[in-house]
């Protein structure tokens, strides 16, 4: 009993909904991620998950118990790691492991086996203050810190953020051995490259939930063609084709647009008005679409209802 | 029980790796003391002061001997007319100016009230007046001594006696009231700070996930400040007792348990601070302007309490320092027991039960 189903949940502040009707199962020893950018509502849903904050209305189970009700047993089998957590600065790595693990009523040896994958590669530097660690080095603390009373929720509140590519991979790698142990992990994240190590993604945005699906799944719901449009003046094309009448919506990605055309209109169309125009080194092929560009596609999609709507 | 310890163990740790606070907390009681113990003066010792004899006669030289002799006004100029007198304060050379009239003599003698005049330098006003009762008192003592000797008619003499603090040392004053403000500042400040500050760095999150109750969280924070508060105390009362002679004639257990009544009240307003604030800088502002500055200056340790507007006196009343200043106040130099003390004891007590209610009320187990 580890799974997590979260029914018709909101939450907000004020005026401000920062959840709003959330519906999500997550499963037993899954891998799930949430992906939004900054201000959807991720980490005001992870707190109602950790029994932090009281939702709205809606209710979390996670397993058989209860947020609201069962919150005081519940905070025993969460391992949680907040987005701003530093661990305590001025206390060894070897003291904050320790601290963490008392305080949760465990101890380091007991639940050795479930970090030393991750403790391993910090144990050289036992000694040394949390606060002089690296910022790749202080999230694999901050996790064998969470993870030290062996719990059945992993919960993750972008771990990752300001860490390098490399330790993000290692980071990465350590959560799929942690499902691989039963552990269920929910995980949040600005990143939209981290979606695919997770089985399943859900997309948040404003509060809601716009898509749940296994990430490689999740390209396939792009609705209609897209091009990835290069030019030697590309912020000056960008603006073009924004207010142009050929497009539906264009974005950029690394070195090119991305470019979704109107119904009907031809890609030769495109590019003839665009070299009519002035455009030079003009260069179009058909691409398929990844997951960044269906959440964004999904997230204009939204804007566009919610002006309409006004 | 070992979840608590660890709790202990790490709030010791933090305290201790931060060698610039812990001087802080030590030495700042220390250099207060020092500091109030000499720049605060109250009492009239040495004062410069000048003279403008227009008598010069024997009346005039005795008298001025006799001043001289008292050892709280030391006469350092004789002007010559009236016109050096501001110039002499000018210069602020002089605190005060004696003038004696050309015809002294004849007024002592029949007894007619001498003329004498005293000019204040009034740029302090409580020193001016407090150098003009000294002077007086001289002076009245010389004239009681003349009619003495040729006996006209009974005047009444009064007679002044100050008990608990004869000699009207400052330092009688102060040493309770940097007691009363130190303990305030250990206690409410550093505990207030400290647990905004596991707020602040977002581990009070993981500490409310952990299984931890949050009373638990709360008393082993502020715990080891209860042992730092004492310690302080104790090096106030030593450094008040051997460097300025301060006695403590009461019962020193008495005197001990009281401080840790107001350690743990102040500990419980740092509490109630710590639970509206969530930022160490809020709760550093809210300590200082809620806490600190009304324990300056409404709790009688620097401004007499029966001299404040009756809006003040009626809000000093819920300084707690008002009441433990009474009560310390009563202990070290009146020797007071339990019997006289026992109201403040109370109303400290009181005050004590309310914060700590209201924190608890307060205290929240969830982050909203």
């Amino acid at each position: 009993m580890s799974e997590i189903r979260i029914h018709n949940l909101s939450k907000s502040f004020g005026k401000i909904s920062a959840v709003r009707d959330v519906s999500l199962e997550i499963h037993s020893a899954e891998l799930f991620g949430l992906i939004g950018p900054d201000g959807a509502g991720k980490s005001t849903l992870i707190r109602l998950m950790t029994t932090l904050l009281l939702p709205d209305t809606g209710e979390i189970k996670m397993g058989n118990l209860d947020v609201v009700d069962d919150y005081k047993q519940l905070r025993h089998m969460i391992g949680y790691m907040p987005g701003k957590f530093s661990l305590y600065h001025d206390l060894s790595v070897e003291e904050n492991l320790t601290f963490f693990a008392t305080v949760f009523g465990s101890s380091i040896e007991e639940n050795y086996d479930l970090v030393k994958d991750i403790y391993r590669q910090i144990e050289p530097f036992k000694k040394r203050r949390a606060g002089n660690l690296s910022g790749g080095m202080k999230q694999k603390l901050a996790l064998s810190c969470a993870l030290i009373h062996k719990p059945t929720f992993l919960i993750l509140d972008e771990p990752t953020t300001g860490v390098d590519a490399v330790s993000r991979v290692e980071f990465w790698d350590m959560l799929d051995n942690l499902k691989a142990q039963g552990i269920t992990i929910f995980v949040s994240t600005p990143y939209m490259d981290e979606a695919m190590r997770c089985e399943r993604v859900a997309l948040m945005q404003d509060g809601s939930i716009m898509a749940v699906d296994n990430p490689g799944d999740i390209p396939q719901r792009f609705p209609g063609k897209l091009y990835a449009i290069g030019a030697d003046e590309m912020y000056q094309l960008k603006m073009y084709l924004q207010d142009s009448e050929l497009v539906e919506s264009v974005s950029l990605f690394g070195q090119s647009l991305h470019v979704v055309p109107k119904n009907g209109v031809s890609v030769q169309q495109m590019k003839s008005e665009c070299r009519h125009k002035g455009f030079k080194n003009l260069t179009c092929k058909s691409i398929k679409p990844v997951i960044e560009d269906v959440f964004i596609e999904l997230m204009s999609k939204q804007k566009k209802e919610q002006d309409a709507g006004r | 029980m070992k979840r608590f310890l660890a709790l202990l163990k790490k709030e010791y740790l933090h305290i201790f790796r931060d060698m610039r606070t812990l001087m802080i907390l030590f030495g700042m009681p220390i250099v207060q003391i020092l500091i109030f113990g000499y720049v605060i003066k109250n009492e009239v010792k040495d004062v410069d002061i000048a003279v403008l004899d227009y008598a010069h006669d024997e009346y005039s030289i005795e008298l001025r001997s006799k001043i001289q002799a008292s050892g709280y006004l030391n006469i350092v100029d004789e002007l010559q007319s009236s016109e050096q007198i501001h110039d002499a304060f000018k210069r602020a050379k002089v605190s005060e100016v004696i003038v004696f009239p050309n015809d002294l003599a004849n007024d002592l003698q029949k007894d007619n009230q001498p003329a004498i005049q005293l000019i204040l330098d009034a740029t302090d006003p409580n020193y001016a007046q407090l150098i003009g009762q000294y002077t007086e008192a001289i002076l009245l003592d010389y004239a009681v001594e003349m009619s003495a000797i040729t006996p006209q008619q009974e005047s009444i003499k009064l007679e002044n006696r100050m008990v608990f603090n004869e000699e009207l040392e400052s330092s009688f004053m102060f040493v309770p009231g940097t007691m009363a403000f130190i303990l305030m500042l250990l206690s409410a400040l550093m505990s207030s700070i400290t647990i905004a500050r596991e707020k602040e760095t977002g581990s009070m999150e993981v500490l409310l996930v952990s299984s931890l109750k949050p009373l638990q969280v709360v008393l082993g924070k502020v715990m080891p400040y209860v042992i730092l508060a004492f310690v302080n105390a104790v090096s106030v009362i030593l450094v008040g007792n051997i460097v300025f002679g301060v006695p403590i004639e009461g019962s020193v257990i008495l005197l001990m348990l009281v401080s840790v009544l107001f350690v743990i009240t102040s500990l419980a307003l740092g509490i109630m601070i710590s639970t509206i604030a969530d930022k160490q800088f809020t709760a550093m502002m809210m300590s200082m302007l809620i806490l600190m500055l009304p324990t300056m200056l409404l709790s009688g340790f620097i401004f007499p309490i029966e001299n404040m507007p009756e809006v003040l006196q009626w809000l000093s009343c819920i300084i707690p320092a008002r009441w433990y200043l009474e009560i310390i106040k009563s202990i070290m130099l009146k020797g007071a027991g339990i019997a006289f003390i026992w109201q403040q004891v109370l109303i400290l007590t009181g005050m004590f039960i309310v914060t700590i209610a209201i924190s608890v009320k307060n205290y929240k187990l969830r982050l909203e």
